[in-house]
């Protein structure tokens, strides 16, 4: 236990000490969100059913948020320490694998939440946007999607035989997601084939199962199917071809 | 005499190529224990599979009486491990590693003491990528020493330094020895392994081709001495396979040398003075282990 908390303590640290991780998931929401919302602004809009801009996109912001950490800087900076030998040594000493890559699950989760924070309090003050009609439901979907996401990454970067390759991946994998799922352009506006083929992509499920539940619509079903099947098949991927050199 | 390491016809396969091949040792409480060889010849593989992070295919490993794969956790809790290619996070700072590893155990050392000790006091606050080669290998000593185990693995510690700073690792080595700690030092330079360990096994191509203290190897596989010098004056070395005791004369250019046994030095200089030769560079070689490997396998060890 005492390692796990040091371990996480010191993850933490190297966490907020790497510029580029810190900023996808603490600076760079908070960017698009002033960019968009100075645009668009937040007044009710018929076309998204009475929500304005900002309501509509913040759910996408935190599907951002999740998917920077859980395909981009998570997986990444496991195939780094496996790349460099930090693994290799970790594996010298007396300390469970859970240790090592439960601390890195600690401390993205902590981040994560940080990040959306910040996104939603800035959301409020600056646009007035909507606070979550079901906030426990809300903290429900969170955590899945979180997981999911997270264990899809940890599958790629055991998948994948380089960190650089990895980057590669999930980055080609990530901005088409991030911006078919609806964090530039809102899904109700989009053209209906875009929006068909958006729905082939696990993040804009992060996106409608957040929207739902952020607007008291509830669980949608088959949302929750796909990113459960992520969690399931992500942890089993990894489980059987994570390696630690 | 307690053994803590007892390895028994060792035997690691990847896909078609045979690393480890038939090792059998036990290694001695207390004593600094070598395994030397070249690079490729299964060194780190077999130290690997006596730390439990490499399976054999056959054959079997117990160190400190434990099974490496079996019970890992418990015997990592004893040892002190130095790898190679081995790294730390780029931006962990070198207190906060040591700080790190320490609470993995139970009743780990003063750290602050053992940054003192290892000359990384005044490198406190760096980030491990900041550091040298040299600062890097001091503390990933340092951090295999941080539980104070009973049994250190010391894979390649000196390679990248320079020879003041080998020197200076080869006083940190007898130090931990002198404290009772069993040192199993992997390596491929041979004067290192003459000058620290009590006895060496000698790996190559993943067999065992010899094992026993470094003089008993030298003696073994040399009998002979080496004299050598450098020719002057016309002076025609083939006078002197007639000296009592030469075996041998070899010449290479102007360079001679003369291989033979008893006081060789001592009355190869008489008959060099009675020709009025002055050669200021007559020097006496020890055989060294690395002749010994080359006895052994007719090729140099790198």
């Amino acid at each position: 236990m005492r390692a796990l908390l040091k371990m996480s303590w010191v993850e933490g640290k190297l966490f907020l000490r790497e510029p580029v991780g810190a900023f996808f998931t603490l600076v760079f929401p908070l960017m698009l969100l002033f960019v968009f919302g100075s645009v668009f602004g937040n007044d009710p809009n018929e076309f998204m059913g009475g929500l304005g801009s900002v309501d509509v996109s913040t759910p996408a912001y935190i599907g951002m948020i999740i998917g920077t950490v859980g395909l981009m800087s998570g997986p990444i900076s496991l195939a780094v320490y496996r790349d460099q030998g930090v693994l290799r040594r970790f594996r010298a000493a007396p300390v469970s694998p859970a240790v090592v890559i439960g601390a890195q699950v600690i401390i993205y989760f902590l981040m994560t939440v940080l990040g959306v924070a910040l996104l939603v309090t800035a959301a409020y003050f600056a646009y007035d946007v909507r606070l979550p009609e079901d906030p426990l439901g809300v903290a429900a979907g969170f955590c899945l999607a979180l997981a999911s996401f997270l264990a899809a990454g940890f599958a790629l970067a055991s998948a994948l035989p380089t960190a650089r390759t990895t980057q590669i991946v999930a980055t080609a994998v990530f901005y088409p997601m991030l911006f078919l799922g609806g964090a530039g352009v809102p899904r109700q506006v989009m053209p209906e084939t875009i929006r068909r083929i958006s729905e082939f992509l696990p993040l804009t499920h992060v996106n409608i199962l957040i929207s739902d539940l952020w607007f008291g619509k509830g669980w949608q079903p088959v949302s929750a199917a796909v990113l459960a099947g992520m969690l399931v098949v992500g942890l089993i991927l990894s489980a059987r071809i994570f390696r630690w050199e | 005499m307690e053994i803590v390491i007892q390895a028994e016809h060792l035997r690691k396969t990847y896909r078609s190529v045979v690393a480890v091949e038939d090792v059998t040792l036990s290694i001695r409480q207390g004593e600094v224990f070598g395994i030397v060889g070249p690079n490729g010849a299964g060194k780190t593989t077999t130290v690997e599979c006596m730390m439990g992070l490499r399976q054999p295919d056959g054959g079997t490993v117990r160190v400190l009486g434990l099974d490496p794969l079996q019970q890992g956790m418990e015997l990592r809790r004893r040892i002190g491990v130095q790898l190679q290619q081995a790294a730390l996070p780029d931006r962990l700072k070198v207190w906060e590693a040591l700080d790190l590893y320490a609470s993995f155990y139970d009743q780990p050392a003063d750290w602050s003491v053992l940054l003192e000790e290892w000359g990384l006091a005044d490198k406190r606050n760096a980030s491990f990528a900041s550091l040298s080669g040299g600062q890097r290998q001091r503390l990933f000593i340092a951090l295999s020493l941080i539980n104070n185990p009973e049994l250190v693995f010391l894979d390649e510690l000196t390679t990248g330094l320079d020879p003041q700073a080998r020197r200076a690792t080869w006083d940190h080595i007898r130090a931990i020895r002198k404290r009772g700690t069993t040192v199993v030092l992997v390596t491929h330079f041979m004067d290192e392994a003459e000058q620290l360990c009590d006895r060496v096994a000698i790996i190559d191509r993943g067999r065992i081709i010899a094992l026993d203290t470094p003089r008993a190897l030298i003696h073994e596989t040399h009998p002979e001495s080496r004299v050598r010098f450098t020719l002057q004056n016309g002076f025609d070395p083939r006078l002197l396979e007639q000296v009592e005791g030469v075996n041998r004369v070899i010449r290479d250019g102007d360079e001679v040398t003369v291989y033979g046994n008893g006081p060789l030095m001592a009355r190869i200089a008489v008959i060099l003075a009675e020709h009025h030769i002055a050669a200021p560079d007559l020097r006496s070689e020890q055989p060294t282990l690395e002749d010994v490997f080359l006895t052994l396998t007719g090729r140099h060890i790198r």
